[in-house]
């Protein structure tokens, strides 16, 4: 270690708990970043700020507006970027004797051991459940600690799956919820400094697990509710009977799209939900309105998001109100659901179809669509 | 038998804004389904159609995840505490 280093790393130093070897320990360390966004951000920063000798991150999309909120590693002048970029050039920033690898792309079921293999530990900062399941296997089958965290609107979630002879995701939350159930931060919202209180938590369990210092999440799970500002941990046991880490029938990597309900629909209930519902463009709704056709607009979103932005002439019917307000719609008369991206208007539009409704149709993309295509008036958010 | 349902704050905006709650019965099972009957909203989020639990909503009675432990089967004491942990995948 240099002077400089010795220098840079000297508060760490002279913690008796942590010393010289424990710096050298994490300098000789490499870990891989699932994700650049929210939970990624403060950990890259932090673990380049300590001192990880090599860092990997993961991630296919570029820096958006909408993630500056959170996504600490990003700033202003880095929108329309690749987040990769962007990130590597803030770590470099932040401490060069960080080594960066980039991997630009999705991780999936065919590159993941690729990618994950030769990393000491993964941070899982990913936002869906299909990758959720997919780094947990992956770290399962290479045996690489999953220093795991999660967040929704104001709770987040952390732990440290696939380390010896501990639990993994799976022995949590053995499937995942089908599509449509739990919303995205993109749909639900989110806490900007929740992945702040989050990352900052999976960058310090990965930093004592390097060093070998310390009690680990290793068979516990943190809740952490920044609305009360309360922080619980709960035992989380191994699972004799999980797949992945218990009887260990997952010998490889599985299609997690079809896990998750996103593929091929499954058997049984799950085919009602994935049955299509007709689709209009914005620019054919638009000259729809032009021309003065009749149909009603149904705006299924929250009345929070109806105080942003809204279409004119739309009506708000939430959908957790729909099924209960069914009876202010006329059957016999055309329907156009929306929402802010589609995906909720598009439960609406079934659910209308399921109680008779003969002409129902969902705005592609939403309002959001709405506003890139056709009214730019119309916020964005 | 009053055991005291905790919701984390996305649960809680369907039990009227209630962290937790008060429910009764011999079995986790009912004590939910209690839950269910007193707030409709909460219901389908807690298990499914049928009653059966989610294998992503995990319940933890005492800290102890009942999974493991007879799922909604497992007695309920008077004064037990009950805590609900939704699967979330945000990052």
């Amino acid at each position: 270690m240099s002077q400089a280093e010795i220098l840079r790393y000297s508060r760490h130093l002279i913690l008796p708990e942590f010393g010289i070897e424990s710096q050298r320990k994490l300098k000789a360390a490499s870990v891989l970043l699932v994700g650049a966004g929210g939970l990624g951000s403060p950990a890259a920063l932090y673990l380049a700020a300590a001192g990880v000798g090599h860092l990997g991150l993961v991630d296919f999309d570029v820096v958006d507006l909408t993630n500056l909120q959170r996504q600490i590693i990003h700033g202003t002048s880095d929108v329309g970027r690749p987040k990769l970029e962007s990130a590597r050039d803030r770590i470099a920033e932040m401490n060069p004797n960080v080594r960066v690898t980039t991997h630009d792309a999705r991780l999936t079921a065919s590159n993941a051991l690729d990618i994950i293999r030769g990393y000491d530990l993964v941070v899982d900062g990913t936002d869906n459940f299909a990758t959720r399941y997919l780094v947990n296997d992956a770290c399962v089958l290479l045996g690489v600690p999953n220093v795991y965290g999660s967040i929704f609107r104001f709770v987040g979630q952390a732990s440290v799956f696939a380390h010896s002879d501990g639990p993994c995701y799976r022995c949590l939350y053995p499937e995942p919820p089908p599509p449509g159930l739990v919303p995205s931060c993109a749909e639900g919202g989110v806490l900007g400094v929740l992945p702040g209180l989050v990352g900052v938590v999976q960058a310090t369990e990965a930093i004592k697990l390097i060093a070998g210092i310390g009690e680990t999440l290793v068979g516990r799970l943190l809740l952490v509710d920044a609305l009360t500002m309360s922080f619980r941990t709960l035992k989380v046991s191994k699972d004799p009977a999980c797949p992945a880490c218990g009887t260990r029938v997952i010998r490889e990597l599985i299609d997690y799209e079809q896990l998750c309900g996103l593929g091929q629909p499954a058997q049984g209930a799950q085919v009602a939900q994935a049955t299509p519902v007709a689709e209009i463009e914005p620019h054919e709704l638009d000259s729809r309105i032009r021309r003065g056709d009749v149909f009603d607009l149904i705006d299924v979103r929250e009345p929070h998001e109806w105080t942003i932005a809204r279409i004119a002439g739309a009506k708000l019917i939430p959908l957790g109100e729909l099924e209960r307000r069914v009876g202010e719609l006329d059957p016999s008369r055309e329907i156009v659901v929306h929402c802010k991206g589609g995906a909720r208007s598009a439960r609406a539009a079934r659910l209308l179809a399921d109680r008779g409704f003969g002409r129902v149709a969902n705005l592609a993309g939403g309002i959001t669509r709405w506003s890139e295509e056709v009214d730019p008036g119309v916020p964005r958010y | 038998m009053p055991v005291t349902i905790h919701l984390p704050s996305q649960l809680a905006r369907l039990a009227d804004g209630k962290r937790s709650i008060s429910a009764g019965g011999a079995t986790v099972g009912e004590a939910v389904e209690q839950a269910a009957a007193a707030y409709p909203a909460l219901g389908p989020r807690l298990r499914d159609e049928r009653g059966a639990p989610y294998p992503f909503v995990t319940f933890y009675l005492n800290d102890e995840d009942i999974r493991l432990a007879g799922g909604f089967a497992r007695t309920i004491a008077d004064g037990d505490e009950l805590i609900v942990v939704p699967a979330v995948a945000g990052g």
